[in-house]
């Protein structure tokens, strides 16, 4: 295969490339990209991706609204993040170019497919003159290719429709930017296999553009270079696989339910950016997964609540929207205190708000959108691969407790793609789900459902189908003890306080906090979510500085870490950026009366490196 | 562990501890008795039954149900018993609601119920009033009804439940009158036997905020005329003399008089509640009083497939066909190794 022939082009190697690929929506746009990203992967880099695509599915073609873009960070050490802007830029139309410059870097490689720059597509893209003829691209190393000629001249005499060829020109992009970084082009050799089994011209036809890339990049006078990413050296030992974090999510959502001897029940209503959590469960059933789509987001959860009555993990998935539906059943799961899972995939909001974007605004609204007192525990995943440890640890917890337990993720970890170091699944933890099933447990005592556990004031997990464990629960207040209907002022206090009690008694269940840095010194970066990978970038370049800058991330949110007081006080400036108006910040300094300092970027993107290390260099002392 | 096989069951074994707190006189007294002693006679133990009500007077039933029990949020009881049936297909899950908890606020979970056909026993109490909240009109009240809300009267049209269950392809579609013990045993053990959604419809008086709404049906002064017991396979015939009957002209139904005109017995629809055809059970639910006497007992009753069957069934293919096996799900389809 000539994606692994040696070239006869001088090398240069890097540590690491920012490469994005940007086209109309309906040009593979993301396939390219990720199997971009796994072959690098593959070939030992660390690597780290960022989807950034439109909420139209197929918006009219070469318009701005239809662009998606694909950025992809691979590196020769540990990476945290898809990189702030592009070494590399692929556009197939003007729209891409219009909407993606400003993330290429000056002098930065810029591959346009000129074909596409034609009067209407220029027209549409807002430009009155063609950027690749009117100097304006003077900054950019240009590389113009005529990506659909070329596409047609490969894919003569094999009948197809201009249509047809038209859809295979991303494997012509693909190609040559795999023999300009020197990528092994078997895993796509693969893939096309796979996609066009049944369709034997189309597999050849694709196969065919994807080599005559590789060989344009090799044969013409065009590039003089290739770049050489070697294998990272730095990364912990163990076997890996890339992994997105809804796919993540419901991994960890999995193994929990086997680590407890349950079944698993997801109910959800389709929403981006969490649906890929429903594509995946509903592959799952052999691993007793059952997956309802349900009418609506109250009927997702609702269902979720009568699953976990009749003790299965109960799990419901959605973004913000579909949290403000389910919120009354929140506080209806919270009054019966049974476990279930509640996987927020943030996006931009309000309202419909940036569908497609990302967003950590959802933080207030999970921990106090409810009617009445109603406390739940709160964890947020830092970035796909996490996000399967915290799937897992929200399960546990909400077995444990007998809790719903919100998980927080967002729009950049849901569909971003990292490399995950797969854990063995004997070196996870059992759950035990410690279900009260036979009466004779009971040594002839009355059942009493809201009969506390001393140390983590659980009630019981009651079997149904027990002979005489039946019982009665709701959403109306209970006595303490027997669950019966309650108005009793003083009871309704002290169930108040006693459910309060359980969702702070599991503080004891959370890790000392790590601190990347000292653990003291002029300012700590407190993160929480996605913005953890830029933060402890920055974070780590400063240090290299000799700056006394450290970092922490928070999992847990709900409640805080019992060490986290302490270690604030240890640094002159705690500083929180977050992708949202100050959010866990309000939290911080409503828990702990400290002045906590803020930096706030809410445009739908991930925060960068840059912009973070510029935060953190303005509350330093001078 | 069953007891039933041994030991008949009760009435009394249905019934908890806690007193009824339903206003005295009201209707849904006579409900309870009726469904506790229905169960007494299925026979099914309390431990193997699961009661899911919403919110409103109705509602509180699981409370006085000495079954698993569950007493939701207005209008959801649909959706938490799907997600238990789904759950455990073991258990006969029963849901308590009215017309404000599933026509109004539950709307749209008693519809999906009903398409999906989620093996569920419907106790639907119709009171054409909003009880609990003290005396709103409700999406069943007729037109121009004065209540609090609508002191010069409602503008609000009303559904018919039965038509609205037809056009949501209810599989069963049963109705009785609260105080009118025998058929609403017959219909509830009828419910009871179905597999899928069994919708029963109670006609509840409610004494306090809607006395008598329905007096034109349940006083036995006027039952026999201005009521017809459908009975599979037979013609329909009513009226206290058991002189009149209903004829189908096409589609349109007509009352006509035994030996009048002409009329035979031949001439009367016979009812099919195993029509696959939901045509002429939708002809049944628009039968209305005053025009026509009013259709009790069992409406429709198709056999279709049942969704919580057809999800475990699915579960227990995929599980026959492929072994689960969590380390290789994990890793996927490729990985590579960091030595």
């Amino acid at each position: 295969m000539t994606a692994s022939a040696t070239s006869a082009k001088p090398r240069e190697v890097r540590d690491s490339v920012v490469i994005r690929f940007a086209g109309d929506s309906g040009d593979g746009i993301q396939l390219t990209g990720s199997q971009f990203s796994a072959a690098s992967a593959l070939a030992g880099n660390d690597t780290a991706t960022f989807p950034d695509y439109p909420a139209e599915i197929r918006a009219p073609t070469g318009t701005l609204a239809g662009v998606s873009g694909f950025q992809l960070h691979f590196a020769s050490r540990d990476i945290l993040t898809p990189g702030d802007r592009a070494d590399v830029l692929v556009v197939m139309n003007p729209a891409a170019l219009a909407a993606n410059r400003k993330w290429l870097k000056p002098n930065g490689i810029l591959i346009a497919n000129a074909d596409a720059f034609q009067a209407k597509n220029l027209r549409m893209a807002g430009y009155a003159e063609n950027p690749l003829e009117d100097g304006s691209l003077a900054d950019y190393q240009l590389f113009q290719i005529d990506l659909s000629r070329l596409t047609n001249d490969a894919l003569q005499g094999y009948g197809l429709s201009a249509k047809e060829v038209e859809r295979c020109k991303n494997y012509f992009a693909l190609g040559l930017v795999f023999w300009l970084f020197e990528r092994n082009g078997d895993l796509v050799e693969d893939e096309i296999r796979r996609k066009f089994a049944t369709k034997p011209l189309l597999l050849e036809a694709n196969l065919k553009v994807f080599h005559a890339g590789w060989d344009y990049g090799e044969n013409t006078e065009l590039f003089a270079l290739r770049y050489g990413v070697p294998a990272a050296q730095d990364i912990a030992p163990g076997t890996y696989r890339s992994i997105a974090g809804n796919e993540a999510v419901a991994l960890g959502l999995v193994a929990a339910a086997h680590k407890a001897g349950l079944e698993l029940f997801y109910g959800s209503y389709p929403i981006t950016p969490a649906s890929d959590i429903l594509h995946t469960f509903a592959g799952l059933k052999e691993y007793g997964v059952r997956t309802f789509q349900a009418e609506d987001e109250i009927a997702a959860i609702c269902a979720a609540i009568g699953a976990a009555y009749g003790n299965q993990l109960a799990v419901t998935g959605t973004s913000g929207p579909g949290i403000a539906l389910k919120s009354e059943a929140m506080g209806l799961a919270v009054m019966t205190e049974l476990p279930l899972v509640i996987v927020n995939v943030q996006r931009g909001g309000p309202s419909t708000g940036l569908p497609t974007k990302t967003e950590q605004a959802d933080l207030l609204q999970v921990l106090y959108g409810r009617n009445g007192e109603s406390p739940l525990p709160v964890l947020a995943a830092r970035s796909a691969g996490d996000a399967f440890d915290t799937a897992f640890e929200a399960a546990r917890i909400a077995i444990k407790y007998r809790v719903p337990v919100v998980l927080l993720t967002d729009g950049a970890i849901a569909n971003g793609a990292e490399p995950w170091k797969i854990p063995d699944v004997d070196s996870l933890p059992t759950i035990d789900p410690n279900l009260l099933d036979d009466a004779a447990k009971l040594d002839g005592q009355p059942l009493l459902p809201y009969l506390r556990e001393p140390e983590t004031l659980a009630r019981p997990w009651i079997k149904l189908g027990t002979p005489g464990l039946e019982h009665r629960i709701g959403g109306i207040e209970k006595w303490e003890k027997t669950g019966h209907i309650s108005y009793d002022p003083q009871n309704h206090h002290n169930m108040v306080k006693a459910r309060q009690a359980k969702v702070d008694a599991i503080a004891a269940e959370i890790s000392p906090t790590e601190l990347a840095g000292a653990a003291q010194g002029d300012v700590l970066v407190l993160t929480w979510g996605s913005p953890y990978g830029a933060a402890l970038t920055a974070v780590r370049e400063l240090q290299a500085q000799g700056r006394a800058v450290s970092h922490a991330n928070l999992r847990w949110l709900n409640p805080l870490p019992p060490d986290l007081r302490a270690i604030l006080q240890k640094f002159r400036v705690v500083l929180v950026p977050e992708i949202n108006n100050g959010q866990l910040v309000k939290v911080l300094r409503a828990a702990y009366a400290l002045d906590i300092q803020q930096y706030n970027r809410i445009s739908g993107q991930p925060l960068t490196v840059a912009e973070l290390r510029d935060a953190i260099v303005a509350v330093l002392p001078h | 562990m069953t007891l039933a096989t041994d030991i008949a069951l009760k009435p009394k074994d249905f019934a908890t501890d806690q007193d009824p707190r339903w206003c005295p006189g009201c209707g849904d007294y006579a409900i309870l008795a009726a469904v506790q002693r229905a169960l007494a006679k299925q026979g099914v133990p309390p431990h193997e039954i699961a009661t899911i009500a919403g919110i409103g007077c109705s509602s509180r039933f699981p409370y006085y149900m000495a079954t698993y029990g569950f007493h939701t949020i207005h209008g959801r009881a649909p959706a938490v018993a799907t997600g238990l049936k789904v759950a455990r297909p073991d258990l006969q899950v029963w849901v308590a609601t009215g017309d404000g908890d599933s026509l109004s606020i539950g709307g749209n979970h008693f519809i999906h119920m009903l398409r999906r056909n989620v093996d569920l026993k419907v106790l639907l109490f119709n009171n054409r009033i909003y009880g609990l909240t003290k005396g709103q009109y409700s999406p069943t009240s007729e037109l121009g009804k004065k209540t609090k809300s609508s002191p010069q009267g409602s503008v609000d049209n009303p559904f018919l439940p039965m038509s609205l269950a037809v056009g949501a392809e209810g599989s069963f579609l049963g109705r009785s009158i609260d105080v009118d013990a025998k058929t609403l045993a017959d219909v509830l053990a009828a419910a009871a036997a179905h597999k899928g959604t069994a919708l029963v419809e109670i006609l509840q008086n409610c004494n306090i905020f809607n006395d008598g709404a329905w007096d034109h049906l349940s006083s036995k002064e006027f039952r026999a005329d201005q009521t017809i017991l459908l009975e599979h396979g037979k013609p329909m015939i009513f009226g206290a003399n058991r002189d009149k009957g209903i004829r189908l002209r096409g589609l349109r139904p007509e009352v006509v008089t035994i030996g009048e005109g002409g009329v035979t017995l031949d001439d009367l629809w016979i009812h099919d509640a195993h029509d696959e055809d939901p045509t002429r059970a939708f002809l049944l639910s628009r039968m209305e009083y005053p025009q026509f006497p009013v259709p009790v007992g069992v409406l429709r009753s198709v056999q279709r497939p049942v969704y919580d069957a057809l999800v475990n069934a699915q579960v227990a293919e995929q599980r026959a066909a492929k072994k689960a096996n969590l380390q290789g799900l994990l890793n996927g389809r490729s990985t590579w190794l960091v030595a």
